[in-house]
């Protein structure tokens, strides 16, 4: 992710230089010489274990040592908040929070154990921004991955690395909301956290599914398919038939093109399963194919009709048209062939 | 131990109970982990699992299965749908990798959702 090669951004986020800004986050400081709000200490350790059930002897006893997994809880601002955050991360969140990313979700946490942590360590961690991803649409939203880094050290000494990942987000969709009983706050808190807020939430009115670009290239096929015909193009010169439409013939460069209309027969020719990332309006797991029309042509679409994982190379399909909302029909392709 | 070995799997009631002792054991106050309201303000059915309580029960998976003398070398996870009350989580691994003493574990742990986490775990059994 700290390549230095990066996929084009949004037009709005090149024209306000938003995405400029945050890379320029990247390197520093998150968090210098912080300290652990207490040393590493049984009592703590011993709610950690009821809290997991975890029952491990390394954990008790005289010489206990602390659940390895710990590692970041013994960093964590508490109820009373972190004192140790660098003005780099304060303003790395306020741009995103400017921008509307307002809300949280931890995503990711990698962390190596260099050390044992015993009762009586203090806890001492620095913490660096290593990168901040371009714009990302998931299933929750848009918003920018923001990758930190904390050394843990014990006494002086590395104990532990700890990579945690957060996305920064705009929510897809606000949620329904009863008549609040209390004020409402927003929808999540500005300012730095360390906490995870690993929230998936389904917000209720349901995403739609993106639109197709229809251009005067392609509005022929857009036409067809509102009339539940799926039209091939054919070149008007050597026959060749294509599929997505194209204003030219990739074989003979002719321009002139007449359709033909594809009869719904195909097989499945290749497929994915998409289980991540997820997108607004879609369900992961599900699958795509890619679909060998009797034509000859090949289209992307959806398998209906079987579970994502009876998804078959060599399946036969029918074509049929999915009504996915009021505006927007699509053809899809449904497992079982000629019926 | 071997690779393609699996790990019995273990299943997980998530409780409000486990949430919130979770939470505040890693000293995560974070609303949206005890306070279902405050939880649904924001979008979310329910309170829901912080990452590090999951970060925890996964190292206890494994650390169940390799025994007193395993001692946790690497955890690392990418969370996915969430732990909601009521739901159940069941961690299931495979080795993927032994190098002497050392073994890689790759763990998911799927609740009713989907899959809540997806990682892998390296762990040393000490002699």
């Amino acid at each position: 992710m700290s390549g230095t090669e990066r996929p084009a951004t949004s037009r709005a986020e090149e024209q306000d230089g938003l995405y400029e800004r945050l890379v320029a986050f990247e390197g520093r400081s998150a968090a210098t010489a912080g300290t652990g709000k207490d040393p590493v200490n049984l009592p703590m350790i011993r709610h950690w274990c009821e809290a997991m059930g975890d029952t491990h002897p390394a954990y008790r006893g005289p010489d206990a040592v602390a659940p390895p997994t710990m590692l970041q809880a013994w960093t964590m601002g508490g109820l009373s908040g972190h004192t140790d955050r660098s003005s780099a991360y304060e303003e790395l969140f306020a741009l995103l929070d400017g921008a509307g990313y307002t809300s949280v979700v931890a995503t990711d946490c990698e962390q190596e154990y260099l050390r044992p942590l015993r009762p009586g360590d203090e806890i001492g961690f620095d913490t660096v921004i290593e990168s901040v991803s371009e714009r990302k649409t998931t299933k929750l939203g848009t918003g920018h991955f923001v990758t930190t880094r904390t050394d843990v050290r014990a006494g002086g000494e590395l104990a532990g690395t700890h990579r945690f990942r957060i996305l920064k987000y705009a929510p897809a969709a606000r949620p329904d909301r009863k008549p609040a009983a209390r004020t409402a706050e927003p929808e999540a808190r500005s300012g730095p956290r360390s906490g995870a807020a690993d929230a998936r939430p389904e917000p209720k009115p349901a995403p739609r599914r993106p639109r197709p670009v229809v251009n005067r290239d392609n509005a022929g096929f857009w036409e067809g398919v509102a009339a539940h015909r799926l039209l091939i193009q054919r070149c008007g010169d050597c026959a060749a038939l294509r599929l997505p439409w194209l204003p030219g013939c990739a074989g003979c460069g002719s321009r002139e093109w007449d359709t033909v209309e594809a009869s719904g027969a195909g097989t499945v020719f290749s497929y994915v399963v998409m289980h991540h990332p997820p997108f607004p309006a879609f369900d992961p797991p599900y699958a795509v194919g890619l679909i060998e029309l009797a034509e000859g042509v090949r289209m992307i679409s959806n398998v209906v009709g079987v579970p994502y994982d009876k998804v078959r190379i060599g399946m036969p399909v029918r074509l049929e048209f999915l009504r996915v909302d009021e505006e927007l029909e699509l053809p899809v392709f449904r497992a079982g062939g000629e019926d | 131990m071997k690779p393609g070995d699996e790990l019995p799997p273990l299943r997980i009631p998530i409780t409000r109970t486990l949430i919130v002792a979770g939470a505040v054991a890693s000293r995560d106050y974070q609303d949206v982990h005890h306070d279902a309201e405050l939880a649904r303000e924001k979008g979310s059915p329910d309170i829901f699992m912080n990452i590090l309580t999951t970060n925890g029960l996964v190292g206890r998976y494994i650390t169940d299965h390799f025994g007193p003398r395993a001692v946790l070398r690497r955890v690392a996870i990418r969370l996915g749908a969430p732990n909601h009350p009521g739901d159940t989580m069941v961690l299931t691994g495979t080795i993927t990798e032994v190098d002497g003493d050392t073994a890689s574990v790759r763990v998911v742990g799927a609740n009713g959702l989907g899959n809540h986490v997806t990682g892998t775990v390296t762990v040393e059994v000490t002699r």
